[in-house]
């Protein structure tokens, strides 16, 4: 990959991103950490200072000159260990009464008398360091009488220990950043070539080979999460596509034999030199082939319209015993007639989200089946079952039923069981039916009623 | 009465216009959606027969386009796209009813007619309904026929009731499934003949004449014989 690609994706510039924020913690937390340490020590430094200045003064308050010049040479005796620095002088520009320095600093004081000086002169303590020039932490104070007195410390130790923390700090500022970087490299990368595994897969796909499917690491992160979703949509895309093309080839199939039917009827009444009347029943016959032909037609395209999906924005709350009650006093009459006892009980209740029409479709079918096929004084049911969180439509008869073997079957378009070639119908019903129940997450079980069928439409709701 | 018909497939516009012709109909055919846009504005149709896929405008455009305009013209939509999405887009869009090929002439008949008398009737104040000798009172929900009260179940009353709203003309069995059950479905056998059949019972037992017609390969009329 290029680099300028590499800096375009997203992956790098959330890389980046996060570097900088991390960078900017880190350089926050180092810094306290050098403000509380080197910050510390030099504050002490300069209290260290104060206490023996006001110690310094004390003794003079009490013992004058002598006593002052007392202590400053008891203490500059102990220098070579505290690091510390003194003289007294007279006022100002007076050579030096005592200390271990040998000469008033030319820097000039802050307002709080503090400065820091170059200790180039020769003092008693020597050149810690050796070579080069040590550098003094002071404080002066002017006594009563003229005296100036300055105290301080040699701090070349202690500016060491601070330039080798600055260092450490550096060096580790400068790791964490390298480290982060180089993370965020390693991370983007993965993510990027896990992207454009899913990238190449669909250039396959879309170069036409439609069985691909884009590889799962199996962490079951994001990734991989993405990576099934993919796949089961393309699952469905090629299932989809695998029911349009058993769709043309039963339609082609199946609507053939009808259409030459047809074609063969008025061949025929053209060929026989018939009178109008013959003429006009051969027309009137032809016309109910046609409209077998459309109601099949019709019937595909309802199941083809359920398999595809309806768009779900236009489910409804459709309430299942309304459904129910309306099915039964629309084929009740029907089962009257054919002397049928017709059996419903719209007990249970509950909302079914779905599509009204292709609800009451699939019912109307069930329905529809089972009074065609009950004996004369048989028996249809029409249930209503609530289980939890599914709905249950049950249309049961005691007709002939269906096979166990064949109940898989009898779903596909266009099959008829052998004992119903007698009857009329297009061997779609129960297709569409099942197409509906899947449109709307459920499922169709077709049960023994022994005898008869027990045909169940069961819902979520 | 003036139709228009705007139509690319000249048989089937012909065959239209062949049969409203016939029913007393004068039709114009037009093929092209932009011409029929300018048609249906220009002059004054009784009624129009759009398809609703058409070179040059769509149908859905032509509605669109004489609903803003003010143009109440009753439209029927002819098409092929027949999915109830289809079907809702286009009586949104402000037609006034739909029909999916392919269709029985005598459908597209029965319901141009009725879209007329939706139009002319005008009659949603109407408390009594009349045909013959048989009355039907839609605020006590009570019919009678030569003064015997008939005991009507509430499906039959509201079937009755569209029947007796298009008295003398022909109702499809779609039509019937459509309003009187609300319903947009397709039943694999006839149920409405039985519950015409039932509703004769009621209505026509035991009177010389009979009110309620089936008329074949069409639907049901409910008229006074002449």
């Amino acid at each position: 990959m290029s680099p300028g690609r590499f800096l375009r994706s997203t992956t790098a510039r959330l890389a980046l991103t996060y570097l900088a924020l991390f960078g900017v913690s880190v350089m926050v937390l180092l810094g306290f950490l050098y403000w509380s340490t080197a910050g510390f020590m030099s504050r002490q430094t300069d209290a260290t200072i104060d206490a023996e200045i006001t110690g310094l003064a004390e003794q003079y308050g009490q013992f004058g000159t002598v006593g002052l010049v007392r202590a400053i040479k008891r203490r500059a005796a102990d220098a070579r260990a505290s690091r510390g620095l003194y003289l007294v002088t007279g006022p100002a520009g007076l050579a030096p009464i005592a200390g271990n320095l040998s000469q008033w600093p030319e820097e000039a004081p802050d307002a709080e008398g503090r400065l820091t000086f170059t200790l180039e002169y020769a003092s008693e303590l020597g050149n810690a360091g050796g070579g080069e020039v040590n550098l003094g932490r002071a404080r002066v104070f002017a006594l009563a009488g003229g005296l100036r007195l300055l105290v301080g410390r040699d701090i070349r130790e202690r500016l060491e220990i601070a330039a080798r923390i600055r260092q450490s700090l550096a060096w580790g500022m400068a790791i964490t950043v390298a480290l982060a970087a180089l993370g965020g490299i390693v991370i983007s990368r993965s993510m990027l070539r896990r992207i454009e595994a899913i990238n190449q897969t669909s250039r396959d796909i879309m170069a036409g080979s439609l069985s691909q499917r884009v590889p799962v690491g199996g962490s079951g992160d994001e990734f991989d999460r993405l990576a099934e979703n993919l796949n089961r949509m393309l699952d469905r895309i090629e299932a989809l596509l695998a029911g349009m093309k058993e769709i043309s080839d039963n339609v082609a199939h199946d609507l053939r034999g009808p259409l030459a039917r047809l074609r063969t009827r008025l061949e025929s009444a053209l060929m026989d030199d018939g009178d109008a009347a013959t003429y006009r029943h051969a027309i009137k016959a032809t016309i109910t082939e046609a409209d077998g032909l459309l109601t099949t037609f019709n019937a595909l395209l309802g199941i083809a319209q359920a398999e595809a999906g309806t768009p779900r924005e236009r489910f409804t709350d459709v309430d299942a015993a309304t459904l129910l009650a309306d099915i039964a006093e629309l084929y009740g009459p029907v089962a009257e007639q054919r002397g049928l006892d017709f059996h419903v009980d719209a007990s249970g209740n509950g909302m079914v989200r779905g599509d009204r029409d292709l609800l009451f479709q699939a019912l109307a079918n069930l329905t529809d089946n089972a009074i065609k096929f009950s004996p004369a004084n048989g028996i249809v049911r029409l249930d209503l079952q609530r289980a939890d969180d599914r709905i249950r439509f049950i249309v049961s008869d005691d007709g002939p039923g269906i096979p166990e073997q064949a109940r898989a079957d009898v779903r596909l378009r266009f099959v008829r069981l052998d004992q119903s070639r007698t009857t009329p119908g297009s061997g779609l019903g129960l297709s569409l039916v099942d197409a509906v129940a899947g449109l709307h997450d459920g499922r169709l079980v077709l049960d023994d009623n022994a005898p008869g069928l027990r045909a169940i439409l069961e819902l979520p709701c | 009465m003036r139709a228009l018909i705007i139509e690319d497939d000249a048989e089937a516009a012909g065959y239209v216009a062949k049969g409203l012709g016939e029913a007393g109909f004068v039709v114009d055919v037009v093929t092209d959606g932009r011409d029929g846009l300018v048609r249906a504005m220009a002059e004054d149709y009784d009624v129009a027969v759009i398809d609703r896929m058409l070179p040059g405008l769509d149908g859905l455009s032509i509605v669109d386009a004489l609903r803003r305009a003010g143009n109440q013209t009753p439209v029927l939509f002819l098409t092929a796209m027949g999915a109830v999405e289809d079907r809702v887009a286009g009586l949104r869009g402000g037609a006034d009813d739909y029909l999916v090929k392919p269709f029985a002439f005598s459908e597209l008949h029965a319901r141009i007619e009725a879209l007329l008398r939706r139009r002319t009737g005008g009659d949603a104040t109407v408390t009594t309904l009349t045909v013959g000798d048989l009355e039907m009172d839609l605020l006590a929900r009570a019919v009678t026929r030569a003064g015997r009260a008939l005991d009507l179940q509430p499906r039959e009353f509201k079937l009755l009731e569209v029947l007796m709203r298009n008295a003398g003309h022909v109702v499809t069995r779609t039509m019937l499934l459509e309003q009187v059950w609300d319903y947009n479905f397709d039943p694999q056998t006839n149920v409405i003949d039985v519950h015409i059949s039932r509703l004769r019972r009621k209505i026509d037992h035991g009177f010389d004449v009979a009110l309620l017609h089936t008329v074949r390969g069409a639907g049901y009329s409910l008229r006074v014989p002449r």
